[in-house]
């Protein structure tokens, strides 16, 4: 049994980690503020995510889950929030230009 | 160890970026990306308490009143693109920081073996605290007086921020009026997350009497919740001329003085807490300092008082 959660664990925080991995390529890569966005909303979003779900086999209790599955709930609500003000910003800079 | 050395070479990398960097803004961004880097060096070296601290105000605070300059100095806060140094300015130059370099890796290399350490003391004495965390023992115990001058310093920031106060100031709201945003994301986050920080302050408090956490780290939170339906223009800031902002500034410094007082007279020693009550009294002390320390540094990031708009 602790073979099957760690070897989710492995397999679900491997994958978060090529969701980073991606974001910050596209981050580096894209050529516009709206494209790097999206990517970086995808790590944030289903990267972190997944780490939270590989990691959650391993923690002691329910306090420990909770605290977790909320630190990912904070960070998907601040970068949903922060993501279009970024884009509204720059787009209202890009139409004064 | 490899993610070890590439946190230290991330650090180092981010800090010369924000040296280097000629745009404010810039130099501000990697500031804050190396306080965020340094806060995950402290929970390598096992230090959560000063993680959590570097975090909150080290980057956090630090970076919204660096970003509240760069703001206000507008173009004047970037460096100008001055004329390289001369011949003989370059030598004075390099020879100093060859000087400074040579100087910090002798005192590492000499630093004494095993580095001296009070940690044996502390564990020692934490028993009589009734504390758990043997960081709050010593911040709020053994090094009181210090703890309690870090208050007063917040207490004094505010003063020297509310006296830049320009004319026909005085007395008024602090900081520039924020535009109303009635609907969107900045909006939805200024009423969505300060329930949810407020919960979150109170336990990162309550916890740090046995658990990393603390007062300063709640302040910085409960302070952000504040700030926040400020800067979507949902909540106004008190005139500082009202008594009751004044009051809650020092309530906590105040209270903290007058246990010390106290103690000196019913113990003998300022700041000295009588055996049994250590852990109440801290407790009391730590609740109402992190109102005053929230208030305060909200004050901080708003800035000095601006005169009410002509109606």
């Amino acid at each position: 049994m602790s073979l099957l959660a760690n070897g989710f664990t492995i397999v679900a925080v491997l994958a978060g980690l090529v969701f980073f991995v991606a974001g910050t390529a596209g981050l580096l890569r894209f050529p516009d503020t709206s494209s790097r966005l999206h990517a970086l909303t995808k790590a944030d979003h289903l990267g972190l995510g997944l780490i939270v779900l590989g990691l959650l086999p391993q923690v002691g209790g329910v306090g420990e889950a909770a605290r977790l599955l909320a630190i990912w709930a904070l960070v998907m609500l601040s970068s949903a929030a922060v993501g279009p003000m970024i884009a509204r910003l720059t787009r209202g800079q890009e139409g004064a230009e | 160890m490899i993610a070890d050395l590439l946190l230290a070479a991330a650090i180092a990398a981010v800090a010369t970026g924000s040296v280097l960097a000629r745009r404010a803004f810039t130099a501000v961004a990697l500031f804050i990306a190396y306080g965020l880097l340094l806060s995950l060096a402290w929970v390598r070296l096992a230090a959560p308490d000063v993680a959590m601290t570097e975090a909150a105000i080290g980057a956090g605070l630090s970076g919204v009143l660096l970003l509240g300059a760069v703001r206000r100095l507008g173009p004047h806060a970037d460096a100008p693109a001055n004329l390289p140094p001369g011949l003989l300015l370059t030598a004075l130059i390099g020879i100093g920081c060859a000087g400074v370099a040579a100087a910090l890796g002798a005192a590492i290399l000499w630093l004494p073996e095993p580095a001296p350490t009070l940690a044996p003391q502390v564990a020692a004495a934490l028993p009589t605290t009734g504390l758990g965390n043997a960081v709050t023992g010593v911040l709020m115990s053994f090094r009181g007086l210090d703890t309690l001058l870090e208050a007063a310093v917040v207490v004094l920031a505010v003063i020297a921020v509310w006296s830049l106060a320009p004319d026909g100031g005085w007395g008024s709201a602090p900081g520039a009026r924020q535009p109303v945003v009635g609907r969107g994301p900045l909006s939805l986050l200024a009423r969505m997350l300060p329930p949810i920080g407020i919960v979150v302050a109170a336990h990162i408090l309550w916890v740090g009497a046995d658990a990393p956490g603390g007062k300063f780290q709640a302040a910085a939170i409960l302070a952000a919740m504040w700030l926040l339906p400020w800067l979507a223009g949902l909540a106004t800031p008190p005139r500082i001329a009202a008594p009751w902002l004044r009051m809650a500034v020092v309530a906590g410094p105040v209270l903290f003085i007058v246990v010390g007082l106290a103690g000196a007279a019913v113990e003998g020693a300022f700041l000295a807490y009588p055996p049994g009550w250590a852990k109440p009294l801290i407790k009391s002390i730590e609740v109402v300092l992190t109102a005053s320390i929230a208030v305060a540094l909200a004050l901080l990031v708003m800035g000095p008082p601006e005169p009410d708009a002509p109606r």
